[in-house]
């Protein structure tokens, strides 16, 4: 029998998340704490649900079009004027989706011819460069670095480009890192991306979650709207990940496009969640408000506990995610974490898991309410003091 | 930082000041003398604590008694919602709009203890004219807190 399986698929290397994962159910340990979530704790508001319960009582069961219902698309460019100032129409320029990772996925496919090269800045998300891989594309990796908070600078941008470079993907507010970019940083990378004639991915999914000033995004700086994809969803903001509802605005040529990959493949985002989301939008900002406040609490608290600990880390100011980094016990991430939950039955994701310049890091989620939080870094405090006096030794 | 201070000790008075402080973002003296003012102007009232009674072996009946009563010249309802705050099984007053003026949440050890406290002590007093009471058969949520349930994360425990 020939070999089912395509090579380009078998030859991406399976998420370093998986693994991990594995490896804390398999311990299948009521005392273990998790800290490696990447969604919120919070279940979606109940007037959100309601609504979708709602929609199913009416009867909504049937597909939408493909674009996704026309009153959602209104309700996102409302939303996207109010929080952003952006302004794009709902009849061409928006897309829904299944969650922001469809949206990802497609943005690419529509984008990319083979052997284009798409920058991947990482650490990151973990299925950029899969998708890009599965869209012909050659993913490029530009390694953030630490003493830049992980930000990326215009210089690091323009030393990965070549000839072949097409696109860079823009993953601010940054899972795994908490790092944002800022205006300035924006304005900065903007002159390399005009320069180049490049185009932007901006998955702007934690755009909420932004905790010293309001976001700011790729989008807003000028020139900068007409070659991007905005990606944004539901999942973060109004904790809402179960729902698979996310969305892309951008350019009409290029949402046309992806529409047709989206309708060939997906058909349309899942009606009940379309409806709920008119919901969330319409009545949900105060939601995110305390949603944020609630992630705001968190951050201080482990902030707090990390420099009194002296662990290094540099301070985080969106998603969910603080990163602090571990190399003074000589140990990897993979050791360290893998170590701290067998000892200490906490888990926590190594920071390779996000691409190599994450190595050295751990990620740790704080969707997860303060008493379990703290808890959590009471065995942490403990663990790091053991591997300190062993150090010594 | 009051909203903030009040809207985190509403769920737990118990929290320690320095850690308000961390959380906050903020110096724990300014929380200790902003907690004192706000005590001060009677903003903080009390540090009450939430008790799910049915869970203990303590025997408590609650009732919501409506009451309809005739307003006082000058005082409207103030002087006969004090003559009936005053009574310790009274838990709360509040004056109502629509088809009563007064709910009344009380606290017995007894269903009848609590009939003899409406039939002897409110109804018999001059400006009541008449009383509904309700009594509490089982709480589901009290003080936004929902009662008896215990909150499971139903969350994969690893996720990118």
């Amino acid at each position: 029998m020939r070999n089912p399986l395509s090579e380009t698929i078998v030859g991406i290397k399976p998420s370093g998340i998986r693994k991990f994962f594995d490896i804390v159910s398999e311990m299948n340990d009521p005392d273990v704490i998790s800290l490696g979530v990447g969604e919120p704790d919070f279940e979606t508001p109940w007037h959100i649900r309601d609504e979708g319960i709602y929609s199913l009582e009416k009867g909504r069961t049937f597909y939408t079009s493909n674009s996704g219902l026309m009153e959602l698309r209104e309700e996102i460019c409302k939303y996207l004027k109010r929080r952003y100032d952006m302004t794009y129409d709902h009849r061409h320029e928006v897309l829904i989706t299944v969650g922001g990772s469809e949206a990802i996925d497609i943005a690419l496919r529509a984008m990319v011819n083979p052997g284009d090269e798409v920058l991947i800045p990482q650490p990151s998300y973990v299925s950029y460069e899969p998708c890009a891989i599965l869209a012909g594309a050659k993913p490029v990796i530009i390694e953030l670095k630490h003493e830049n908070q992980f930000r990326l600078t215009a210089e690091e941008l323009e030393a990965a480009i070549t000839d072949k470079t097409k696109i860079l993907v823009l993953p601010f507010p940054n899972n795994p890192t908490g790092a944002i970019m800022e205006r300035a940083d924006l304005e900065a990378i903007a002159k390399v991306i005009e320069k180049h004639d490049l185009f932007v991915i901006s998955d702007e999914i934690y755009s909420e979650l932004c905790y010293t000033e309001n976001h700011v995004s790729i989008v807003n700086i000028p020139g900068m709207q007409e070659r991007t994809i905005l990606i944004n969803g539901f999942s973060k903001s109004y904790a809402m990940t179960g729902w698979r509802l996310g969305y892309a605005c951008g350019p009409e040529p290029i949402i046309a496009q992806m529409t047709k990959i989206h309708q060939f493949c997906i058909m349309c985002a899942p009606t009940t969640s379309q409806y709920a989301a008119v919901d969330a939008l319409k009545n949900g900002d105060e939601d995110v408000a305390n949603m944020r406040e609630a992630y705001n609490q968190r951050r201080r608290f482990l902030v707090h506990a990390f420099k009194e600990m002296g662990l290094e880390c540099f301070e985080p100011f969106g998603a969910f995610y603080i990163f602090p980094c571990i190399k003074e016990f000589g140990m990897t991430s993979d050791e360290f974490a893998n170590r701290f939950l067998a000892e200490e039955k906490v888990a926590v994701v190594p920071g390779n898991s996000f691409g190599d310049s994450g190595e050295g890091f751990i990620r740790i989620s704080y969707a997860y309410s303060l008493e379990r939080l703290k808890l959590a870094i009471a065995r942490l405090e403990r663990f790091v003091e053991r591997l300190r006096a062993e150090q010594k030794k | 930082m009051r909203e903030q201070i009040l809207s985190i000790i509403e769920k737990n008075s118990r929290i320690d000041l320095k850690e308000l402080a961390i959380i906050l973002g903020v110096e724990e003296v300014d929380i200790v003398n902003e907690m004192e003012q706000m005590e001060k102007e009677g903003i903080i009232c009390g540090y009450h604590t939430l008790i799910d009674w049915e869970k203990t072996n303590v025997e408590k009946v609650n009732a919501l008694i409506e009451v309809r009563v005739t307003p006082q010249r000058g005082h409207g309802f103030d002087n006969i919602a004090e003559r009936i705050y005053k009574y310790p099984e009274v838990h709360a007053v509040y004056l109502i709009s629509g088809g009563y003026d007064l709910l009344v949440s009380l606290e017995g050890k007894s269903l009848k203890e609590v009939s003899n406290f409406v039939s002897d002590k409110l109804s018999t007093l001059d400006t009541v004219l008449s009383t509904a009471t309700h009594f509490i058969l089982k709480k589901y949520k009290e003080h936004g807190t929902v009662l008896g349930k215990k909150e499971v994360d139903e969350r994969i425990q690893v996720t990118p």
